[in-house]
């Protein structure tokens, strides 16, 4: 006997329309969708800065001098520090770093100008709260290049030998793609990403375990619709939610934050595609793992927590061992990061993306194999 | 083998099985509907009905036994019979967000059905919904979310339709209704499997079975279910009943003692012992004792209660 399985289209859109229809009907959800990107992209845009300015200082000083006052300026004028006072002494330095008042306390031991112009190498003492190595790191890998700047200024005329001679070599740094090591350039690109995994993680896993809860599922599976259909139909509404996300996200990156979009646009929205379809994979599986929404939501946090902390997109990739960047290797969020990134600030090509689009090729595959091989098109 | 009306049973399946885990929830199940039967499924809860109605719809697959429903067999060709089929579920499985017009019609979007947009209309106006076609399916009362899940059945002109216990929670007007509309569907050929608790609703079948633990104790017409198990009853009317019935239970010759309000039936299956002690008992204390026809309810409290010994009875 003929069996008719084959996909219709007319069922595939119904699926769709009243997918859309029920998502109209959640005033929340559909909030959340455009809430989500622009809450994520300014808090995240705004607040996050790996290259902390304007540092709270104090200075003790027990040689008060034109040498002395110059350093303490172009400490101030670097913008790292901010003197915020003097303190008389050691024991009270100590406490107002131990109380968090101070990041840094700067001692100019008495003196300083006297031993500098008789050549004895005098010592500054910078003290500094290391508790949080992202805060005071900029700082301190600046401050002896400030430091060296006064004395070749200020000491000039007769004294000038005590400047010492030129390094005997120069070193070049190019900041490449982040001249100014602006963090947004870094952080908007990697908003998207996450806001992506975890919308799409979420709202599939639970479309389809909602069905499920309210039994609605059971009804779905007695109609002639196929897996494929429902899977799909369902999955529809979600790929433009993701990308009108990653297009809102997008114009703010351009526009408010001014970051600069190198690449192809087009190439940016054929990743977003495919990181999408990643994640909604990823949501399938869930919802076929989760017996109602609450442990659909748990398993979505569950995933969501390794992606931001292992993806590269808080803490430097390379900075981890390499257990930490196995696991981030399977992620396709790590992939996405270094995509769009790549893509918007050095304005890579096909040829330096596809490292990072094949991972995730594969990952969507495998999980959509996972996915209808465990989708229960009986109830049993 | 599609015409259903050469058909002898739209219903037709033999030895089903099925396993939870290490639960055998349904044993050795066989049972045939007629075309245009309206066949009532009876039974405690969580004693297979469900599940049954599920694995001739496709929706379960058997662990083993074989079957048709429609002609279709239904371990091969599961996607033919959803598409002939009318499943109404236990619970409203409709969508709550949905209004009842976008309801039907994703129903009729699913089963394409050829001028959609009339079939909805004409289902609204049968259902005398239309005033209030934009309203949310979720807030219906509950005997109007079963009239729209079964017009919603309906709406693919279904040859069969498997209800699941389709009254429950409804209100008395709400399920006569429901019934006479069960009965005009099937006075024109659509062949009814329905499962309920209710007697009055059970005597509206033309046959009937019981399922108790997954096996199928008795089938055919109330008439039939009655006489097979050959019982006799005793109606005792009159006071102090509770007293008697503690009595009488005792009796080695009486099966079982239900009250019905100020009633006593009491029944058995050897007529003559039954007589001896029933009018012994009543006696001269003044009650009133009469022979009546066994009744439908008597006889299924009768088959769960002697389910219950036996399985008591076993290791």
């Amino acid at each position: 006997m003929k069996q008719r399985h084959g996909f219709s289209i007319a069922r595939w859109w119904s699926l769709v329309l009243k997918e859309f229809t029920q998502l109209r009907r959640d005033r929340l959800t559909f909030a959340m969708i455009a809430g989500i990107p622009i809450l994520q992209t300014a808090l995240f845009g705004y607040a996050i800065n790996t290259n902390p300015k304007h540092l709270d200082t104090a200075i003790i000083s027990a040689d008060d001098t034109n040498i002395t006052r110059s350093i303490i300026a172009a400490m101030q004028n670097s913008s790292y520090f901010k003197v915020v006072g003097e303190l008389p002494n050691e024991a009270a330095a100590r406490e107002a770093l131990a109380r968090g008042r101070l990041l840094f306390v700067v001692s100019i031991p008495a003196g300083f100008t006297r031993q500098l112009l008789r050549h004895e190498r005098p010592s500054l003492l910078i003290e500094a709260d290391a508790t949080d190595p992202t805060a005071t790191g900029s700082a301190l890998a600046a401050v002896n290049g400030i430091v060296q700047s006064v004395v070749q200024r200020e000491i000039a005329g007769p004294l000038a030998m005590l400047q010492g001679g030129p390094a005997p070599f120069e070193v070049n740094v190019h900041q490449l793609y982040n001249p100014e090591s602006i963090t947004q350039y870094n952080v908007v690109p990697g908003v998207m990403g996450m806001v992506l995994t975890l919308t799409m993680v979420m709202m599939t896993g639970l479309a389809i375990t909602r069905e499920r809860e309210r039994g609605t599922m059971e009804n779905l599976l007695a109609m002639p619709a196929t897996p494929m259909e429902v899977m799909t139909g369902k999955l529809i509404p979600y790929i433009g939610i993701g990308l009108i996300q990653a297009s809102i996200i997008l114009l703010a990156a351009r526009f408010i934050f001014h970051i600069p979009f190198l690449g192809n646009i087009g190439a940016v929205y054929l990743s977003t595609l495919l990181f999408i379809a990643a994640n909604l994979t990823v949501g399938i599986t869930f919802s076929s793992l989760a017996r109602n929404q609450l442990q659909a939501v748990q398993l979505a946090i569950f995933y969501f927590l390794p992606n931001i902390l292992l993806s590269g997109f808080m803490f430097p990739f390379k900075g981890m061992p390499t257990w930490a960047q196995m696991i981030g290797n399977l992620l396709p969020l790590t992939y996405f990061n270094r995509l769009i990134r790549g893509i918007l600030l050095k304005a890579n090509g096909w040829a330096d993306s596809w490292p990072n689009v094949w991972p995730m090729m594969v990952f969507t595959v495998a999980l959509m194999a996972v996915a209808v091989a465990t989708y229960r098109r009986t109830l049993d | 083998m599609t015409d259903v009306s050469n058909l002898e049973y739209t219903v037709d399946v033999q030895g089903l099985n099925k396993h939870f885990g290490n639960k055998h929830v349904v044993r050795d199940l066989s049972l045939r509907v007629r075309r245009g039967e309206i066949f009532g499924f009876l039974g405690p809860n969580g004693s297979g009905k469900t599940t049954t109605i599920r694995m001739m719809c496709g929706l379960l697959k058997p662990d083993s036994g074989t079957g048709t429903c429609l002609g279709y067999d239904i371990l091969r060709d599961s996607a033919e019979i959803k598409r002939r089929v009318g499943y109404m579920t236990q619970k409203f499985s409709f969508w709550e967000d949905l209004t009842i017009t976008e309801n039907l019609d994703f129903v009729a979007r699913m089963y394409e059905i050829p001028s959609r947009r009339q079939a909805v209309r004409e289902s609204l106006e049968g259902l005398g919904l239309t005033a209030r076609a934009a309203q949310l399916a979720g807030d219906l009362s509950g005997g109007w979310k079963q009239r729209m899940a079964l017009a919603a059945c309906m709406l693919h002109k279904p040859d069969l339709l498997l209800l699941d216990e389709p009254t429950a929670g409804v209100d008395p007007r709400a399920r006569r209704d429901f019934w006479d509309e069960i009965q005009s569907l099937a006075a024109k050929g659509i062949s009814v499997l329905v499962s309920t608790h209710y007697m009055d609703e059970a005597v509206r079948c033309h046959k009937l079975a019981y399922i108790a633990s997954g096996t199928l104790l008795v089938q055919g017409s109330a008439a039939e279910v009655i006489a097979g198990q050959h019982l006799s009853t005793w109606a005792i009317h009159g006071n102090r009943l509770s007293e008697l019935q503690q009595t009488l239970r005792q009796q080695p010759g009486v099966a079982q003692t239900v009250t019905f309000g100020d009633v006593l039936h009491v029944s058995g299956t050897d007529a003559n012992q039954l007589q001896r002690i029933v009018e012994s008992a009543v006696g001269s204390s003044g009650r009133r004792a009469e022979p009546i026809d066994t009744s439908l309810e008597d006889v299924f409290i009768y088959l769960m209660g002697r389910r219950e010994e036996q399985s008591g009875g076993q290791p």
